[in-house]
């Protein structure tokens, strides 16, 4: 789960008392206008769950109160990354010395979490990898320990932070922190800047919290950003289902990621285009009556491909799903099936007697004739 | 991680529905299932096993030396440590969705009592006509039989059809090991690659992987070194990048993990990556007889 940036210095940074600048959120141009004459110069940043905002024209400078309300009312209703501006963060600015990059995040094959540093900030951390890979400092920690300080120290030796050091050192350590304490996938802040008078400041924070944590963070996540969903990707999530409308013509319903995935690929390998991904795997197996709905709701269906391979998933399970929605829907598009694996023989029984449709003998042949048809 | 009939087998949460109705599976299969764990039941029997309130006392008192779990995400890091402390060797994990700093703890504890994990979100293991140990349907004649393929596997479902596949063509499986599809996994792709080719019974390898992540390129390294076969299919070349494609692992952001990627690096390595599933078969046959040449021609010399 995203969060923008207001919400992630507010209930994250701030909790663990790690400095950022004056800020208030708003949402129309007048409001940006007052607080700008309270503030004086100031920034008015576009506030969506989405990196690059500075560059799609969602941040801007405003020294006056009427340049704020001019800002804003550019930036109010803008789209940036499939999302549409609703709110403003208005901050004061900053007289900015020098800029750092720091985070926190899992080391995915270490398997610990790991926070990384760099003196050059406001880049992409993906861009100063690639440009410059020395200017990251790495420190691997104990998921079950905080950060020694000798650690940190050590991490930041060499970099001529000057009197900031100590600054940074007690930030990093919070940061650590506040990504455990909040079950953070991502913790970043960049730029970590330090201004003229000695302060180091919190310029930017993004911050994902962990899908899987959600169930003991509620209050956290009611400050999580809406995604970009179409209106049937919320229909898929309000039934506990993971939909992914795409741009084809060829639906998919199988069971399992790993099978799901792979019948979109061969889809895509015999010239076709799947139209959504959607996951019955694991428990949700027993949900295929709505996953049939769901796909076959999707206006660019041409044909649909059901793709069973039951593992712990039950394919005579799936198939009554499937058989009872078709008595409700009536598709009117071909649809393709192969079946195999736990509950085989019922489930092509059943498909075979009451749809009246021979399931294919190998997926690969379901998926050519259903591509076929959406031609 | 290759699983033995002699193998003592404990369920962790084995009275629930799932760990009632895959236990019983396992134990029809051949499974040495010798304990269950639930706090709550201890002292008593189910599905023909003694029960036990910690895994500790299952060890102790039945032994043990694999663990599965039965076990939903808010309550798996507890398990999985108490497993690992108990002495349990290897640690079959098929939670899904366990959140990922306690992911971190389970593998901390696991490397200090030198416990291997298998998983997250693995359907398991199964050693065709011995024994299995997870979700996989090793009992299943169409998918499943003895043979000398060795199959690693990201996914459950996607593994189910490629071991079906391989046993329509006549070719039996020596092993099928899941590795899971989280992106943090205690047995990477490496790993089992290693174990297959130690194996003495295992003459070829399947490769089942999915974008998101390096375990396929960090396989590549080792696969290079083997003589054995190894064929690979890569799911996710159609995904968008970004999405999270089910699995919280089959993930794509920039070139990192990538479908590209991947394929390059084990056609590098000497690995016949096929286009769809039904080219495993004969992408396996001809491995083999192209090794079986390599070796006549190396005798006759």
């Amino acid at each position: 789960m995203n969060f923008e940036e207001y919400a992630a210095k507010s209930l994250v940074l701030d909790p663990l008392g790690i400095p950022t600048l004056r800020g208030t959120l708003c949402t129309t141009a007048a409001e940006a206008a007052a607080v700008a004459k309270s503030f004086g110069p100031c920034v008015v940043k576009a506030q969506v769950p989405i990196g690059k905002r500075g560059k799609a024209g969602g941040i801007r400078l405003a020294d006056t109160p009427e340049e704020a309300r001019k800002a804003a009312e550019q930036i109010l209703g803008m789209s940036i990354g499939g999302f549409t501006v609703e709110r403003l963060l208005v901050e004061e600015q900053a007289d900015i010395t020098r800029e750092f990059y720091a985070a926190v995040l899992h080391d995915l094959v270490a398997r610990r979490p790991l926070i990384l540093f760099s003196t050059e900030g406001g880049m992409d951390i993906e861009e100063i990898a690639a440009a410059k890979p020395a200017a990251i400092r790495h420190l691997l920690l104990d998921i079950d320990g905080r950060p020694n300080a000798a650690d940190i120290t050590l991490m930041l030796k060499g970099l001529d932070l000057g009197p900031a050091e100590a600054h940074i050192a007690q930030i990093l350590d919070r940061l650590y922190a506040a990504y455990r304490t909040n079950d953070a996938e991502l913790l970043e802040i960049n730029p970590l800047a330090l201004l003229g008078d000695g302060r180091v400041v919190a310029l930017d924070c993004k911050f994902v919290l962990d899908d899987a944590a959600v169930y003991r963070q509620p209050e956290l996540a009611k400050g999580g950003a809406a995604g970009s969903m179409t209106a049937l990707e919320k229909r898929g999530a309000e039934a506990g289902l993971k939909l992914i409308q795409l741009d084809g013509n060829v639906g998919v319903l199988a069971n399992g990621a790993g099978l799901t995935m792979t019948t979109m690929d061969v889809i895509r390998h015999y010239g076709g285009k799947p139209a959504n991904f959607l996951e019955i795997g694991g428990e949700a197996y027993t949900k295929s009556e709505i996953a049939f709905d769901l796909v076959l709701s999707n206006p660019g269906v041409k044909s649909l491909v059901i793709n069973f391979c039951g593992a712990f998933a039950r394919t005579d399970v799936m198939a009554e799903g499937v058989v009872r929605a078709w008595h409700k829907l009536a598709p009117r598009v071909p649809v393709f099936f192969s079946i195999h694996g736990t509950g085989e023989e019922e489930a092509v029984a059943l498909v075979r007697h009451e749809l009246g449709i021979e399931p294919y003998d190998f997926m690969e042949d379901a998926i050519q004739a259903a591509v076929k048809a959406a031609q | 991680m290759i699983v033995r009939k002699k193998d003592r087998v404990v369920v962790l949460g084995i009275t629930g529905k799932q760990g009632t109705f895959w236990s019983e599976k396992m134990i029809a299969y051949g499974t040495n299932v010798v304990a269950g764990v639930n706090p709550k039941r201890s002292g008593e029997t189910h599905v023909g096993v003694p029960t036990f309130a910690t895994t500790g006392e299952a060890v102790a008192k039945a032994g043990g030396d694999v663990a599965v779990m039965f076990i939903p995400p808010a309550m798996a890091k507890d398990a999985a440590v108490s497993a690992a402390q108990a002495g349990i060797k290897l640690l079959v994990v098929l939670t899904e969705h366990i959140p990922a700093q306690d992911v971190m703890a389970m593998h901390a504890a696991a490397a200090k009592h030198g416990t291997r994990i298998v998983g997250p979100n693995t359907a398991g293991l199964v050693t065709p006509g011995e024994c299995f140990v997870g979700i996989m349907p090793a009992f299943v004649p169409s998918v499943f039989k003895p043979g000398r393929i060795g199959v690693i596997s990201r996914s459950g479902s996607l593994g189910t059809l490629i071991c079906l596949n391989l046993t329509r063509a006549g070719l039996g499986q020596s092993a099928f090991i899941g590795i899971g599809g989280d992106p943090m996994l205690g047995t990477t792709t490496r790993s089992a690659l290693e174990a297959l080719d130690r194996d003495a019974n295992t003459n070829a390898v399947v490769l089942v992987g999915e974008i998101g992540g390096v375990t396929e390129e960090d396989a590549a390294t080792y696969a290079k070194k083997m003589t054995k076969p190894i064929v690979a299919f890569i799911a996710g070349a159609a995904a968008p990048a970004g999405k999270k494609m089910g699995h919280a692992g089959a993930i794509v952001t920039g070139n990192a993990g990538s479908y590209a990627s991947k394929r390059q690096a084990l056609e590098a390595s000497g690995v016949a990556v096929v286009d769809t599933p039904s080219q495993i078969a004969a992408a396996v046959s001809a491995g083999l007889k192209a090794s079986q040449a390599g070796e006549k021609l190396a005798a006759s010399q």
